[in-house]
């Protein structure tokens, strides 16, 4: 931010919550002031840095602080993972987007594939609050790569956790949990998914020919956040719309998930030079960090 | 101003030399050079030339050039100024109507405006009016302290500005002339809009913003980045709960059209807006040094569908980013373009190749989620449309393909709704642009005003400017009354 020169949002406390996975507090009173479930910031951590979208986990009103979780993917989030408490964050916009729709549907299934479950989890707290029955399905790789479970069962009736290496939970995907419900009669009136697109993809498959009622939140690449480049389209039942501003929560029935998988593939050679050059340095540092929160953790 | 005397000219040619003076070139890089750099193309005058140039003015007694120019900057006079070698003096003769002379000089289509109505033209050359106000906005830059800006007394009065793109600038600027306390909300991380975000550095250099920005702040102005005002605050928090005694709306035309046709998700498709953005905002064109990147087009074919200046700016950027053939499709005649001719002429001289008369009507795929080609149809005009221009009516059985790695889409915008779906009450037009008066600038709203792109659709930088100008003395004039 820029307010007559040099403003920065300050990170209040930084730490790691997983592997590579990293929980941002920071100071944005004006973001936290508003943002509902379902929306997201767009940031930039300095001046040569790029604009990326990332979820807003919660937020602190009256503290003007939000939550950000963050995954060490590509050179941005390696650079926002070696931040620390103290340090700052050159530009964060938002609260952007639809927030999600929140009403009494019934029974509502939330899942959440890794760092996905941060950006479902304030529409499930939502959620429960308007008086629906939550089911949480967890899903990560591993043990460590189930995120925010235990806010999660505070805010749901039930939660299931899965790992694709049985490490924790069930053996398997969160789509292979979703199935039991579906086959055990449970009653469901709408799910809502977030996490990888293969992941969002499979929950879309399985729940059209149940007809039952599913949202997935888009991550496509962005730059402004507010409609005004295009960048982030999407294609919806034919028809283009904008995650930003349309989204980023869609029908999962009507989204061309080939179309999304294609996009965001677009600048995949450039991503992975930006890698090359600066990802060992950053990578050496965010290791070095989460050995130190580690050892601080066992203590 | 209006009080003085007119003084006699201290030109010592006659006017019926003056109009045989030619006009004097602007020095530019030369074009195989400046095609594979983003430096800017035009160098500006020097002071030699531009008094040169400044003594071609006839000096008319009903200047024509000061009744076309939207924000009626007194060109008569400031020229005169020049004659006089009175540099700083002619910039603040600028000033007194035109808070952005740096950008004016560079980017405003003078010819559809001071240059047009220019007498001289009639007789040959019109006055290099934009090449003047160049000059002279450079030279106040290099001479100019802004220490020595004089203040107005403060009002007590509060306004927000939404948008810090020419139109919000400008009332912003006018405003603080005023003595009226004003906050200016950016969405982006930089100010400047659309001059920063769309307008490539090759012909309006991002320092030159940073200057006439430098210079407001210097005014008094307040600026604040990274608000987008309907999501982080909204118009009625402004004016409720931060005070704000009135607010201006200039968010400009935000969403881009696309076409609507086969393809358009393709990778390597690109809105203008999203391509110069990338380019212009994010400094793609620098990657790796910047992380922003953008698709490698090297010695690949690139083309721009459209003729505006956004059109332009897009292609030439595209050719400075190494395209090895650079097209620019148009789907009526040259004539009817709505491009700057400068632009047309430098763009030209770049290489750029202009298929007039053709429209692609589909964009093909390599097979794995990539542009290889458009496919296109020719047109021929027709009935002049509801804009005055001849109809481009599609040639049956003329289909031929264009093969392309990159399309740029730049064949105008729509209106952003995020600003108007979140201020109840404030009334749009059937295309979702803001309803304002064509004097006051005031909306629907109470203490709301709106002007720019948001309000006509896609315009010019200077049309823009000029209803910020309008809405800064209807904002004035509401809170001196407190009428509505």
């Amino acid at each position: 931010m820029e307010f007559d020169g040099a403003d920065v949002f300050k990170i209040i406390q930084a730490q790691f919550i997983a592997p590579g996975i990293k929980r941002f507090i920071l100071e944005a009173p004006r973001i936290a002031r508003k943002q509902r479930p379902g929306q997201f910031v767009i940031l930039r951590v300095n001046e040569t840095g790029e604009r990326i979208p990332l979820t807003i986990e919660r937020s602190d009103p009256e503290k003007g602080t939000v939550n950000l979780v963050v995954q060490s993917i590509g050179k941005t989030t390696h650079l926002l993972n070696s931040l620390e408490t103290g340090d700052s964050i050159l530009d964060i916009v938002g609260p952007l987007g639809k927030p999600s729709e929140i009403a009494n549907f019934g029974t509502v299934v939330v899942m959440g594939g890794g760092v996905g479950t941060a950006m479902a989890y304030p529409t499930a707290a939502a959620m429960k609050r308007a008086g629906n029955r939550v089911i949480t399905i967890l899903g990560g790789r591993n043990k460590d790569l189930v995120l925010l479970e235990r806010e999660m069962r505070e805010v749901s009736d039930t939660v299931f956790v899965t790992t694709d290496d049985g490490s924790y939970g069930d053996r398997g995907l969160v789509t292979d949990k979703l199935r039991q419900l579906i086959e055990n009669g449970t009653r469901i009136d709408l799910v809502l998914a977030v996490g990888p697109i293969p992941m969002m993809r499979a929950v879309a498959e399985m729940t059209r020919k149940e007809r039952i009622r599913t949202v997935v939140s888009l991550n496509p690449i962005m730059i402004d956040g507010t409609g005004m480049c295009g960048g982030c389209r999407v294609l919806i039942e034919g028809k283009s719309e904008f995650a930003c501003v349309d989204g980023p929560e869609f029908d999962a029935h009507r989204v061309d998930f080939a179309v999304l998988v294609q996009r965001n593939s677009m600048y995949r050679d450039a991503e992975k030079r930006s890698m090359d050059d600066f990802g060992p340095e950053l990578e050496k540092r965010a290791m070095e960090l989460e050995m130190a929160c580690a050892l601080e953790a066992k203590r | 101003m209006s009080t003085t005397v007119p003084k006699k000219s201290s030109n010592p040619i006659p006017n019926r030399e003056r109009i045989k003076m030619p006009r004097q070139h602007m020095p530019e890089q030369p074009p195989l050079i400046r095609a594979q750099q983003f430096t800017e193309v035009n160098l500006g005058y020097s002071a030699e030339l531009a008094r040169q140039e400044a003594l071609r003015c006839i000096e008319c007694a009903k200047p024509s050039c000061t009744d076309t120019c939207p924000v009626g900057v007194k060109v008569k006079d400031f020229v005169q100024l020049i004659v006089d070698g009175d540099f700083l003096g002619a910039a603040a003769k600028i000033r007194e109507d035109n808070v952005l002379p740096a950008i004016t000089g560079r980017v405003c289509p003078q010819e559809d405006h001071c240059e047009g109505g220019c007498l001289l033209k009639k007789k040959g050359e019109s006055l290099g009016i934009g090449y003047l106000e160049r000059f002279v906005a450079d030279y106040e830059q290099q001479h100019f302290d802004v220490k020595n800006i004089v203040k107005a007394p403060p009002t007590g009065k509060k306004v927000a500005i939404v948008g810090s793109g020419p139109s919000g600038l400008t009332a912003a600027g006018d405003l603080v002339q005023r003595g009226h306390q004003v906050h200016v909300f950016e969405a982006l991380h930089e100010v400047g809009g659309v001059l920063t975000y769309g307008i490539p550095e090759f012909r309006l250099p991002k320092k030159i913003i940073r200057e006439q920005v430098d210079y407001m702040r210097a005014m008094g102005i307040e600026f604040e980045t990274d608000v987008v005002v309907g999501r982080t605050v909204t118009i009625d928090e402004l004016l409720e709960e931060e005070g704000y005694d009135a607010v201006f709306i200039g968010t400009g035309a935000g969403l881009p059209q696309f076409m609507g046709i086969p393809g358009e998700h393709l990778n390597g498709v690109y809105s203008a807006n999203e391509f110069l953005t990338r380019i212009n905002l994010m400094h793609a064109y620098e990657f790796p040094r910047y992380d922003e990147p953008m698709v490698d087009f090297r010695g690949k074919n690139v083309a721009v569908i459209g003729g505006g200046n956004t059109a332009l700016d897009a292609i030439r950027s595209a050719l400075r980013l190494g395209a090895g053939k650079a097209y620019v499709l148009y789907r009526r005649s040259e004539a009817e373009m709505p491009a700057r001719i400068e632009e047309v002429k430098h763009a030209k001289q770049e290489g750029i190749e202009f298929q007039v008369l053709a429209a692609p009507i589909e964009f093909l795929s390599d097979g794995k989620g990539w542009l290889s080609a458009a496919r296109c149809q020719k047109m021929e005009l027709g009935e002049p449309d509801a804009s005055g221009r001849r109809r481009p009516v599609p040639i049956a059985g003329s289909e031929y393909e264009v093969p392309l790695s990159v399309a740029v889409i730049a064949i105008g915008t729509s209106a952003n709704p995020i600003v108007q779906s979140t201020t109840p009450g404030l009334n749009t037009n059937k295309r979702g642009y803001i309803q304002a008066d064509e004097i006051s600038q005031r909306t629907s709203r109470k203490g709301v005003f709106a002007g720019g792109d948001i309000v006509t659709g896609s315009a010019t930088v200077i049309l823009a400017m000029g209803a910020g100008r309008r809405a800064a003395k209807g904002i004035d004039d509401f809170l001196k009354s407190g009428q509505w």
